[in-house]
């Protein structure tokens, strides 16, 4: 085994990790603020059809990325006034938007099955052309570079910041934040639209640049996964970034002991992704004072406070 | 310019007229459109499996036009849900219905038992009753040809195979894949990565990227979405593509792909039921059939790899070639098929071992 194999290893995990880290990210901030939002599946969705659409037709994939975005935060938005508005159960909401966005996006991208993103410039200008740095740094997914950064900015967020302990507090106790004159609507809003903006931005990663297609479904579970690992990482972003990882570690050992010639069953083989993430996070996460600690209280719970 | 007007509008008026009454004459004569029904595993978007039935069905239609009437129910599960679709479109007076996944067999079969007079085609499976009949293409057939290809491409000798489940159907593709790379290139070999799904566009890129970081340098799929295509295109390798021509998901790495071409065997059993001629059979269709059929070739692909591929193609479709002939070898060297024999069609349909030539082992 030599270097360059391991080096490909480990690209691939980094490949396999990002979307379900963005996705798990934006989750995350999301649930810290007391909203429990099941639709990941469905945002994706509908940021890979929307980001495929738009620079299929404009050769852009930075256009493309920001219509998945926005695509994302709108399925996002709709979430939040059923929610907050019309005080629906956000379990059913989160479920409904999720199987609106597995049928609007088969419907939107009806038309581009079957097509493939050619004369895309995958190379961010300028930051590219710098030689060795450009080449090492820029040259591949930007958006790897991106997730970590925003892992980070979201740790620090909650780490040291007051609108993270806003956001805390509103998850924690919504009357209590609302009695200290915090708005507790507006943090909702920012939240989960911020979990729907990563969501299809995961989504635009997908359908840009890990697979340039579209193709129905395409995310294959991953919004389910992502949220699963929010859980287990017991609502903690280092946890969230190393389960993130973890899961695309294994899943590409799944691939790789199989080229090996290992002779273990391929659907035992499948499952080791699942039941080492799990296993691993839970051990993590095994004392209860402190899962106790990290876990918001109000999570999914309406918040009938004045608007 | 009113004058021509007014006539133009005459003989409009007179055409219209008399193909009304010519129509009326047909209607008479044929009744109402055949109602013909579609279930599908999948969405017809997946640019797999679906996606060819699917272009069958248009197919279907632009052939008999007017005689028949089709509606289809995409993202169909396999079990219970199924045989709740299969019951409404057989109650909706659909007299033919193609249910086009393996899991949707029993199914089929409890329905068909209730509405006698409904014609039932399912793909890929084996039970038949007096109303539903199978079929399913030839597929090993157009792996053998591709293999070919593959053997004649590769420059590392190392051919890689991404899997779906390790079932008979998928295990014969592999083996006439390897046998038809060996067949032309002796030192070829296929490796095997099992992705455990049939439908995962990333996990599939993934597996082969993984056996192309090992050294492949032709991958090929059992899956069904253009993903490993893609990933080959990515890595600046070759790919053999499945179900239909994904050329666009890799023009530089797309050499040929196995298309299936249900469109005339839909055609067919949509006429005989319009004739009265139906019977439940089961259709195993080959090249002879037109059952399926190449990709075309990529510009990549020089003169001689296209005049040796293509002539056993003829030579398949006269049934002058047999990919599953003797002398056959396991993995162990030991001869499975002595030579000369041909395996029979429920020795293929049962397969579960590999040939010679493929890494690995075969997991239980």
């Amino acid at each position: 085994m030599d270097i360059d194999f391991i080096a490909n290893i480990l690209f691939a995990t980094i490949r396999m990790g990002t979307p379900l880290l963005i996705v798990a990210i934006g989750e995350l901030v999301c649930e810290k603020s007391g909203v429990l939002n099941l639709g990941q599946e469905g945002m994706m969705l509908m940021g890979a059809v929307t980001g495929f659409m738009i620079a299929f037709h404009t050769d852009s994939l930075f256009i493309g990325f920001m219509g998945s975005v926005v695509a994302g935060a709108l399925m996002a938005l709709l979430f939040a006034v059923v929610t907050m508005h019309f005080y629906a159960n956000q379990v059913a909401t989160g479920l409904a938007l999720t199987i609106l966005g597995v049928g609007l996006s088969g419907f939107m991208g009806r038309s581009y099955v079957g097509e493939a993103l050619t004369n895309i410039d995958f190379q961010i200008p300028l930051l590219s052309s710098i030689p060795f740095f450009g080449k090492v740094l820029f040259s591949h997914d930007v958006l790897v570079y991106i997730s970590i950064g925003l892992a980070g900015a979201v740790y620090w967020f909650f780490k040291s910041t007051r609108a993270g302990l806003v956001v805390k507090a509103v998850g924690e106790s919504p009357e209590s934040a609302q009695s200290l004159g915090l708005s507790v609507l507006k943090v909702r809003y920012l939240a989960i639209v911020f979990g729907g903006a990563m969501a299809g931005l995961a989504g635009g990663y997908l359908s840009l640049i890990d697979t340039p297609l579209w193709a129905e479904n395409m995310t294959a579970g991953r919004g389910w996964i992502a949220l699963a690992l929010v859980v287990f990482a017991s609502w903690r972003v280092e946890r969230v970034v190393f389960g993130a990882y973890l899961f695309g570690f294994m899943s590409i050992m799944h691939l790789v002991l199989q080229s090996f010639g290992l002779s273990v069953s391929s659907n035992l083989l499948a499952t080791l992704p699942y039941v080492a993430t799990v296993v691993v996070l839970v051990l993590l996460s095994r004392n209860q004072q402190r899962i106790k600690l990290f876990a918001p209280m109000s999570l999914g719970k309406s918040f009938h406070g004045a608007h | 310019m009113f004058a021509i007007r007014k006539y133009c509008l005459f003989k409009v008026l007179i055409v219209g007229l008399l193909s009304l009454g010519f129509s009326t004459i047909a209607l008479a004569k044929n009744h109402d459109p055949l109602k013909v029904a579609f279930v599908y595993v999948g969405p017809t978007g997946d640019a797999g499996w679906t996606y060819a039935h699917d272009e069958a069905r248009k197919y279907m239609v632009e052939q008999l036009g007017e005689k028949v009437k089709t509606t289809y129910v995409e993202n169909v599960a396999e079990g219970a849900d199924a045989e709740r679709v299969i019951t409404e479109l057989a109650r909706a007076g659909n007299k033919l219905i193609f249910t086009t996944s393996f899991g949707y067999m029993n199914p089929t079969l409890k329905v068909a038992k209730k509405f006698p007079d409904v014609k039932f085609e399912h793909a890929s499976g084996y039970k038949r009753s007096k109303n539903v009949g199978t079929y399913f293409d030839r597929v090993y057939q157009g792996r053998y040809l591709t293999g070919m290809v593959a053997g004649l491409m590769t420059k590392s000798n190392l051919l890689g195979y991404v899997g779906s489940f390790p079932i008979p159907e998928v295990i014969r593709g592999i083996n006439a894949f390897t046998l038809g790379a060996r067949a032309v290139n002796p030192k070829a070999e296929v490796k095997v990565v099992w992705v455990s799904s049939w439908y995962d566009p990333g996990k599939e890129s993934e597996a082969a990227n993984t056996m192309i970081n090992m050294g492949v340098d032709v991958v090929t799929q059992h899956t069904d979405s253009p993903g490993p295509i893609n990933a080959a295109e990515k890595k600046g390798v070759y790919a053999v593509g499945y179900h239909s021509d994904m050329a666009v998901y890799g023009p530089k790495a797309h050499l040929t792909a196995t298309e299936h071409n249900w469109g005339p065997l839909y055609t067919a059993k949509a006429q005989a039921v319009l004739d009265g001629t139906w019977k439940s059979e089961d259709v195993w269709g080959g090249l002879s059939d037109n059952a399926l059929d190449l990709a075309p070739y990529n510009k990549a692909v020089p003169k001689h790899v296209r005049a040796i591929v293509d002539q056993s193609k003829s030579l398949i479709a006269e049934g002058k070639l047999h990919p599953f002939v003797g002398p056959i070898k396991d993995q162990s060297g030991e001869i499975k098929v002595p030579k000369g024999q041909r395996m029979s069609d429920s020795e293929m349909l049962g397969m579960k071992w590999y040939v010679e030539g493929v890494q690995g082992k075969l997991p239980k």
